[in-house]
């Protein structure tokens, strides 16, 4: 296969391939609906298949675009000037923390577009703004610039507003301004930290070795300054990358004035140095990061969405026809939790130590309430609503840990562990979540409700559909064998050395989702007959539904039984970013406290 | 010096330095004779008022040159002409190409739209004209008898232009409002022009900074501080007029439910444009001085107008907001939302008088927000007011149900129009977007945190109502559901080629900034 081998190529293809062919849908003639289905539908398959290439390293001729497995750090990143007047550049690149999710994005996304094609209203605008919404999540997966990060972030919000707004259920126009409001509140919050880093940052705080590793551009350090020197090497053609950053150096040294920048590898680098630019007071004897960790961490937990500001969730899963919903379960949710993992800890690590306790909590709490919210529902889709915030505590409840401290060893294997244990349990739920949506949307579109009380009996008039729905329910429930349980169990026993309470509560819960989980089959899948309205309606499922929910349930199944097929990308990435953390914790967060248990022991005599 | 050298020299800078400044006014003038004049000489040309303006407002552009003055290549600084009254840099160099890029697009959008009738037609370009002569003025303005010369040469014609359909009571009633509400805030402005130069001793801007700066470091001040004050607040009454901020907002909602929408647009654009410019103008002369001493001495006076148009800012923004709620006229609603934008606009001004003490650098970029606020407000208004017009032609209805279900009747505009009111709540990947990020980053910049969290705030409040009049016209349905709109080929491209720089900005938009950061830097 003949592909490009330019990172700038094919990393911009992946993100803009959906948006080119939401502008070509545009200029289809009036009325081509099945034609534009078809043509969203190719593009979402041609981006799988350039994602796909991406991350399997043996799909590749071309050496410069191998995935490498072992490292965890960015790879294929490149740099290019976007808004230089601003210090903004288009900056993309992946590691093993994003490739899975883009992976899982473009599948989703594949899948969701095929149970779009049943859609008859406004085709057109329909794929358009879906493939809007692909651009947006792929991008947020990939920018390393933090700006642009919040520009594709902002992207997917009005896509989703029009999806659920138009083609959604009876309180569409209610549950699509409150989606739209809560999250705006929560991009809002997470504008001002964005403009506190900025301008804090400082890239004149780094050295040579760092700025070269965070792919700070050459053009940043100077800033229109004419460097002495510094046009002669650029003409030769064999000037390396430590040469050009040397060059920048100098410039550094030059400039009088700070050099902001919104490169978030470079801002992870000034977060975790031993003086970092933002240690400096803001608000209420409150540091710069603890604010912005705050407000960014508030912007995250709004989309993953965590307890209390869930209420969102329900009501857009409720009205969002079926494949939205799966795109919205599957894929946004993960934005909040990568969010978390790739911008809130490792830029704001001091923050991140002080409130582990609150991010846990949160988490935590959302997975008992999550949980206990579901067993109530009266509603097919809310309770898989509720069983999403849920799952997604377990996400922030691993990445929350801070078990480096736990005992007295200095061991990072926890730490590790639930990190690992957040992102098995970000994909695995994007794949079970996506599957329950749309296995409610096929009952649905048969009998026209959603009432729990009013099924039973399905597995007599549909016993495919039964078997597929109880694999990806005991998925979600976390059964050995099965993906949900790789995440949960590792977000478990990371927990247990940071607090042994929390870690019994997050078991618990297990028993929790069983009971709902369990229940929910009972009522919906086994009994004597169906006694809802629409009987005659329940037909078995057509081979479409067959080819969308198939291949969530075998990806459900390789993962549960072989995790190492995901484990192999995210482990060295998330190693990566544990040791850094690590390093900052041991360097320089270790000598504080003491120095401060010093001082207040010279105090007390 | 004789009084023959006198004559000698004032006839040398006017002629040389001055005029070739000055010829974009020069050529607005020329077109304003040209209008007149083919009216009487060519009266059957009925199309002669469009296109003599069109060519006028291009000329005066290209005259204005700003691909010369903005590319970065040419490092002139400031310069005055006619003996000190007006200033000529790259901030009005740029302010006053905006002026003329709006005059084009405004003469097009009255051609395309059809109003007003034809018969006006040359008064209502004079009039247009002689108002963008003012506007000129007040953007290059140097010296206070200039400044009110200009707020008074954009009024007067604005207040004709607001009462321009006859036999219409909401019209009249509209343009005397804007009347007698402007005259009493000149009156009070002149009054508070007049308290400060006896203070101060001079009218002309720069000098009056350095006598301020003089007698804050002399100490010699205690006595004169309330007259300073108030002279100061008075003058901000006249300008807060201009800029429609609360309180001196009121006449606006009424004056563009009685104008016609292509009125209000140039209201709303050009009018604002003009007062944003001269607030600019006179925050740097009363709080900046070459001289390091001087400079700091002025301290205090930054700290007043900080605070002062910090808070007409904060005020401005929540207010509009929240009263655009209840709105069910569009040129009502959009009216408030203008109201809302001015207050985001002064902002950086705002933060711009914080930062000029102690860092120049971080004060130039709060200019160049204003700047590139303007310019994209510039488009999102003129393609607001401009799916007015086109739904009043076809519709017959400024209210906002008249939008229901526009998707559905008229695809292209509705979606223009939506592109236009996510780009006024701020939404990426638009140009609003990029717009408040830059005015944000610098009050941030500045450390006013709360007027941050306040226009913050106001993003998420104004999300609603601009949400509303896309929810009408998208999830709802007509009534009468009457088919598709009317709408002349013409009048579609016009709105694309308006709704354009939108999109193009918003994900492109370092061109334009880099103009706006060299239009900041003569600036202090």
């Amino acid at each position: 296969m003949f592909l490009p081998n330019n990172p700038l190529v094919v990393l911009s293809l992946i993100v803009f391939l959906p948006a080119a062919g939401a502008l070509a849908i545009c200029l289809l003639p009036r009325g081509r609906t099945e034609m534009a289905k078809l043509s969203a539908f190719c593009v979402t398959v041609a981006v799988f298949l350039l994602t796909v290439w991406l991350a399997i390293p043996g799909t590749s001729n071309a050496e410069s675009m191998r995935f490498a497995m072992g490292t965890g750090r960015m790879q294929h990143v490149f740099s290019v000037d976007w808004i230089p007047s601003f210090n903004i550049y288009y900056l993309l690149g992946v590691d093993g923390i994003s490739l899975p999710l883009v992976v899982l994005t473009s599948f989703l996304s594949m899948l969701a577009m095929a149970a779009s094609l049943k859609i008859d209203l406004h085709v057109k605008a329909y794929c358009v703004l879906f493939l809007l919404l692909e651009t947006g999540m792929l991008g947020v997966f990939m920018a390393l610039d933090f700006f642009l990060f919040y520009v594709f972030w902002e992207v997917m919000l009005l896509p989703m507003y029009f999806l659920i707004g138009v083609w959604g259920g009876p309180r569409r126009e209610y549950a699509a301004i409150k989606f739209f409001l809560f999250t705006l509140v929560g991009s809002v919050l997470m504008l001002i930290a964005v403009l506190m880093l900025y301008f804090a940052s400082d890239l004149r705080t780094l050295d040579t070795r760092q700025l070269v590793a965070c792919h700070v551009r050459e053009d940043a350090l100077w800033q229109g300054k004419t460097v002495p020197g510094a046009t002669a090497g650029s003409s030769g053609s064999a000037e390396n990358t430590v040469g050009q950053a040397n060059r920048g150096i100098r410039a550094i040294v030059l400039s009088d004035q700070p050099l902001h920048t919104f490169n978030i590898m470079a801002l992870a680098e000034m977060g975790q140095l031993r003086r970092s630019p933002f240690d400096a007071k803001l608000l209420w004897g409150k540091s710069i990061q603890w604010w912005a960790f705050l407000l960014l961490l508030i912007g995250f937990l709004v989309k993953v969405p965590a307890v209390p500001i869930h209420t969102w969730l329900p009501d857009a899963h409720v009205e969002a026809p079926t494949p939205i919903s799966m795109i919205l379960a599957g894929v946004l949710l993960k934005m909040g939790g990568y969010g978390i993992l790739r911008i809130c800890y490792p830029i704001c690590p001091d923050a991140a130590y002080e409130l582990a306790w609150f991010v846990c909590g949160v988490g935590t709490l959302s997975m008992v309430y999550g949980a206990f919210a579901a067993m109530a529902q009266k509603d097919f889709k809310r309770l898989v609503a509720y069983s999403s915030v849920s799952h997604m505590g377990y996400v922030v409840l691993g990445l929350g840990v801070w078990s480096i401290t736990a005992g007295n060893l200095m061991s990072t294997d926890y730490w590790n562990l639930g990190m690992n244990g957040a992102m098995f349990q970000m994909i695995a739920h994007g794949i079970s979540s996506a599957g329950m949506f749309f296995l409610v949307g096929v009952v649905y579109d048969r009998v026209h409700h959603r009432d729990l009380d009013r099924f039973g009996g399905l597995f007599a008039k549909m016993p495919v559909y039964s078997g597929i729905s109880m694999g990806i329910f005991f998925a979600a429930l976390g059964l050995p064998g099965l993906c949900g349980f790789i995440g949960e169990v590792l977000v478990v026993l990371s927990v247990w050395k940071y607090s042994m309470v929390l870690a019994v509560v997050a078991a618990s819960v297990v028993i929790l989702t069983a009971g709902y989980i369990l229940w929910t089959i009972q009522r919906v899948y086994l009994g004597p007959e169906y006694k809802g309205p629409h009987g005659e309606a329940l037909t078995r499922m057509t081979p479409r539904e067959i080819a969308i929910a198939a291949p969530l349930l075998a990806l459900a199944i390789i993962l549960g039984v072989y995790p190492r097929a995901l484990l192999d990308y995210t482990e060295p990435s998330v190693k990566h970013t544990v040791t850094s953390l690590a390093t900052w914790m041991e360097d320089v967060k270790l000598p504080r406290l003491q120095a401060a248990v010093a001082a207040e022991d010279g105090k007390q005599p | 010096m004789n009084f023959f050298e006198i004559v000698e020299n004032t006839l040398r800078d006017t002629l040389g330095p001055s005029l070739t400044a000055f010829r974009p006014e020069m050529a607005v003038c020329a077109t304003i004779v040209a209008l007149l004049l083919t009216r009487m000489l060519a009266p059957r040309w009925k199309s002669s008022p469009f296109w003599l303006t069109v060519v006028g407002a291009a000329a005066a552009l290209w005259f204005a040159a700003p691909w010369h003055y903005l590319s970065g290549e040419t490092s002139e600084r400031a310069a005055t002409i006619f003996t000190g009254m007006l200033v000529f840099d790259t901030f009005s160099v740029y302010m006053r190409s905006l002026l003329f890029v709006f005059l084009v697009f405004f003469a097009v959008l009255v051609r395309v739209t059809g109003v007003p009738e034809r018969e006006d037609l040359t008064e209502f370009f004079v009039l247009v004209l002689g108002a963008a002569l003012g506007m000129c003025l007040m953007l290059s303005a140097n010296h206070m008898l200039v400044v009110f010369l200009g707020i008074e040469m954009a009024s007067v014609p604005s207040y004709v232009m607001a009462g321009m359909i006859r036999h219409r009571r909401a019209s009249s009633e509209a343009a005397l409002k804007y009347a007698v509400y402007g005259a009493a805030t000149a009156g009070v402005m002149l009054y508070g022009i007049s308290l400060l130069v006896g203070v101060l001793g001079s009218a002309h801007l720069p000098t009056m900074g350095t006598q301020l700066a003089d007698m804050l470091a002399g100490g010699h001040f205690a006595d004169r501080t309330m007259v300073l004050v108030l002279g100061g607040l008075m003058v901000m009454v006249g300008l807060a007029f201009k800029l429609s901020a609360v309180p001196f907002h009121f006449w606006l909602p009424d004056v563009f439910e009685g104008a016609t929408a292509e009125v209000a647009a140039f209201l709303s654009i050009a009018s604002k444009a003009a007062a944003m410019g001269l607030l600019v103008r006179l925050v740097i002369a009363f709080g900046y001085a070459p001289d390091a001493t001087q400079l700091a001495a002025l301290a205090p006076a930054r700290q007043y107008m900080a605070m002062l148009i910090g808070t007409l800012a904060a005020v401005t923004c929540t207010f509009g907001n929240l009263a655009a709620y209840g709105q069910t006229n569009m040129k009502r609603l959009l009216g408030y939302s203008t109201i809302a934008h001015a207050g985001y606009m002064m902002m950086p001004v705002a933060a711009m008088a914080m930062l000029m003490g102690g860092e120049p650098a971080a004060a130039r970029s709060a200019v160049s927000a204003v700047a590139f606020y303007v310019a994209v407000y510039l488009f999102m208004n003129l393609g607001a007011f401009a799916v007015v017009a086109l739904v009043r032609n076809a519709a017959g209805s400024e209210e906002i149900d008249a939008y229901a279900g526009l998707i559905y009747r008229s695809t292209g505009v509705a979606v223009c129009f939506s592109i236009i009111l996510f780009s006024l709540v701020g939404l990426p990947p638009l140009a609003g977007f990029a717009a408040k990020f830059v005015a944000f980053a610098s009050v941030y910049d500045a450390g006013m945190l709360a007027l941050l969290a306040v226009g913050l705030l106001n993003t998420v409040l104004s999300l609603f109502y601009y949400l509303r009049v896309v929810k009408v016209m998208v999830f709802d349905t007509a009534e009468d559901a009457s088919g598709a709109m009317a709408m002349a080929t013409s009048a579609g491209l016009y709105l694309l080629i308006v709704t354009a720089p939108l999109v193009v900005w918003g994900i492109w938009w370092n061109g334009l900034y880099a103009w706006a950061k060299a239009a900041s830097a003569a600036l202090s």
